[in-house]
């Protein structure tokens, strides 16, 4: 349950910082939905059916949620915590809150280019890769605002080239 | 030595009459809570090495939820009596969903010859006579009729269980208490209706307008029951059903409650409907039902004789939150390691259905059967080897692999481990190679482990499945300290993976790994 590029220590060291943020977390699930950019202009009942389409998961700090290389992986939406994007072990970008992964592998059909690792206790909305393309076309305002994020990263990837 | 069971043990404690019960208060190693499937093979498994252990039970008998469970009285997990693998062997138990694992010809595969053969499904009966039939054949003594009510953690990182009969001091405990508690959402009106676990005869709803709420395998199994009976039935949940056969998951509506969907299909007296419940009120003849559709968002009411609440159930974790046990989501899983142990708290471990609170690497989205007996089991006998050798010191046998037998030996666990059929993406087998250079066979492990942590040169085989109809063995190679990605071989529609075009493919993949 930890990256291979790292020592593996025996424990999760922030234990507490997992037990409270669990006790901390809202019992519902479509207020936290509410409160992201990514689905934002959902009607209530739309948040709902979404609530019940995404699994809630929690993963305890030093997990990889994505593998280099690995085929099969899901899409995630962070609700609480920060992700660190890794590639061949160097750290190339952190998410948080409100941001998403997984959608560029399951765009494209080919196993994802980096690691995507928990920096601390997290707790995220997953969906199974498959059924990522029904739900962006059943909500295309979800898409859109998607496609709006994707736009953000390929800007500033291009900045950071120039 | 103190640590370990003494052989006569079982013989004093298994043999002891109701007014002599076995595990009387006091200091063990191990406590193990529950007595449905989870915590009879957790039990089974640790006495199976030695490790010496309490078994507490709040219920009269073994079986767990099965002895009220599922309330129309068959199961959805199969125990097929004619399958390619004679019954006992180890391939059979991929045909035999609902027996535990016995060492022994006696407490092994008791499944199928307690069945009415009638339906591959066995009935709750049936069930049930199979978990006390295993108790009584393996002789597991267990202290019945003692509740767990309160957890203390000690200094020393030892635990206190207070019971409705003493306390319990150990330094490992293992909770195998079910995921059956009632849960309802908080939606107003709601909790005025009987939940699923109330539901009464079908008969008394004879007649009746039933409003189902929720669309899963309870709210299914529920209107499946009523079919007969019922004069109308609306099921609601905000996102339509998932069937098993398309999510190629078994957590997808099973095959066998699929009817009341054609029904709906056809308009034929039952209707399943997308919606949100917004609030449930009394009427003078029974309910109304306010909804919101959650594709088109308009309001619409129901009128109905009976509500159910089928909206699934929570861990009766009881005060183990309190200790630091970390827990997500609506159903209250505990977080857990990949080995089922707490991931805040170290010493607690979990068996049974609530072990799906780990769910491993997840590939193509597909959850393991950890919910379910049939991959329970094996999840419960792997936590019985990480006690063991995790905190009591043991090491379990690595018998050697030669090197021109590797590639047979993955192929042929490719092909009938049960453990890999039961538990796809989710366990696989283990090869190391030693510092010696020798290949020894490390067992059959939790496959998110392998993947992720560091360790010596080693190779895993798994069963994995897509979200296609392919079925096929993955190959996963750990060379300096890291696991290479995944190798998918191809799938065969009749699972023939020891075939030479298998082998080839394997000794090519290898070719690096072997000598």
């Amino acid at each position: 349950m930890y990256p291979v590029s790292e020592a593996a220590p025996t424990r999760a060291p922030s234990r507490c910082k997992i037990a409270t943020m669990a006790t901390d977390a809202p019992l519902d699930l479509v207020d936290s939905l509410a409160g992201l950019t990514l689905f934002a202009d959902l009607s209530r009942p739309q948040l709902e059916r979404a609530a019940h389409t995404f699994e809630e998961t929690v993963f305890p700090e030093g997990q990889r949620i994505l593998r280099q290389g690995f085929q099969g992986t899901g899409f995630y939406v962070i609700l609480d915590g920060e992700v660190a994007v890794r590639v061949d072990g160097e750290d190339r970008a952190r998410l948080g809150r409100g941001d998403f992964f997984g959608e560029v592998s399951i765009l494209l059909g080919e196993p994802p280019v980096a690691d995507a690792v928990a920096l601390g206790p997290l707790r995220c909305l997953q969906l199974p890769g498959s059924d990522v393309e029904r739900f962006l076309q059943d909500h295309p305002a979800v898409m859109y605002r998607m496609l709006q994020a994707l736009a953000r990263r390929l800007r500033n990837a291009n900045r950071w080239r120039s | 030595m103190a640590e370990l069971s003494d052989p006569g043990q079982a013989a004093r404690e298994g043999s002891s009459g109701a007014a002599q019960q076995p595990h009387p208060p006091g200091t063990y190693p191990v406590v193990v809570v529950g007595s449905g499937p989870g915590g009879l093979q957790v039990a089974y498994s640790l006495r199976a090495r030695g490790v010496r252990y309490a078994h507490l039970s709040a219920d009269a008998e073994p079986g767990g939820m099965f002895r009220r469970f599922p309330l129309f009285q068959r199961l959805l997990s199969w125990t097929k009596p004619h399958a390619p693998y004679p019954q006992g062997s180890r391939g059979y138990e991929w045909y035999d969903w609902n027996s535990l694992l016995g060492d022994t010809p006696d407490d092994r595969a008791l499944m199928p010859g307690l069945m009415e053969r009638t339906s591959s499904f066995p009935s709750r009966p049936e069930m049930q006579h199979n978990l006390e039939l295993f108790a009584e054949r393996a002789a597991l003594p267990i202290r019945y009729g003692t509740r767990w009510e309160r957890t203390r953690r000690e200094d020393d990182g030892g635990f206190v269980l207070e019971t409705t009969d003493g306390e319990y001091r150990c330094r490992v405990a293992v909770f195998a208490v079910g995921a059956a508690e009632p849960f309802t959402p908080r939606t107003p009106g709601l909790d005025q209706v009987p939940h699923y676990a109330d539901t009464r005869s079908a008969a008394t709803y004879a007649g009746k307008r039933v409003f189902i709420v929720g669309k899963q395998n309870s709210a299914f199994e529920l209107a499946t029951g009523l079919l007969p009976v019922a004069r109308s039935i609306v099921l609601a949940s905000p996102r339509p059903p998932t069937l098993s056969v398309n999510a190629h998951s078994l957590n997808g509506i099973r095959a066998r409650y699929v009817q009341p969907w054609e029904d709906h299909v056809v308009g034929g007296g039952v209707t399943s409907l997308n919606a949100a419940i917004e609030r449930v009120d009394r009427a003078a003849d029974g309910y109304r039902i306010h909804l919101r559709r959650t594709e088109a968002d308009h309001t619409m009411e129901v009128d109905a004789d009976e509500v159910i609440a089928a909206t699934g159930f929570v861990c009766p974790l009881q005060d183990l939150p309190e200790v630091g046990v970390a827990t997500y989501g609506q159903q209250r899983w505990p977080v857990l390691t990949p080995w089922w142990e707490s991931a805040t708290v170290p010493g607690i471990y979990f068996a049974g259905t609530i072990g799906q609170a780990s769910p491993g690497l997840r590939k193509w989205g597909l959850p393991a059967n950890s919910g379910a007996v049939q991959g329970a089991r094996y999840n419960a006998r792997l936590v019985a080897q990480r006690i063991a050798e995790h905190h009591f010191g043991q090491q379990r046998l690595r018998p050697e692999v030669t090197p021109d037998r590797l590639v047979p030996f993955l192929l042929d666990e490719a092909s009938r481990a049960p453990e890999l059929w039961n538990q796809k993406s989710y366990l696989c087998r283990v090869v190391t190679r030693d510092a010696d250079g020798a290949l020894r066979d490390d067992g059959i492990q939790p496959l998110q482990p392998f993947v992720d942590e560091a360790g010596p040169d080693a190779v895993a085989i798994a069963v994995e499945e897509n979200d296609g109809d392919a079925i096929y063995p993955a190959l996963y190679v750990r060379q300096a300290g890291r696991v290479a990605p995944d190798v998918e071989l191809a799938p065969d529609p009749l699972h023939r993976f020891e075939q030479e075009s298998y082998q080839a493919e394997l000794r090519h993949r290898l070719a690096a790994f072997l000598p």
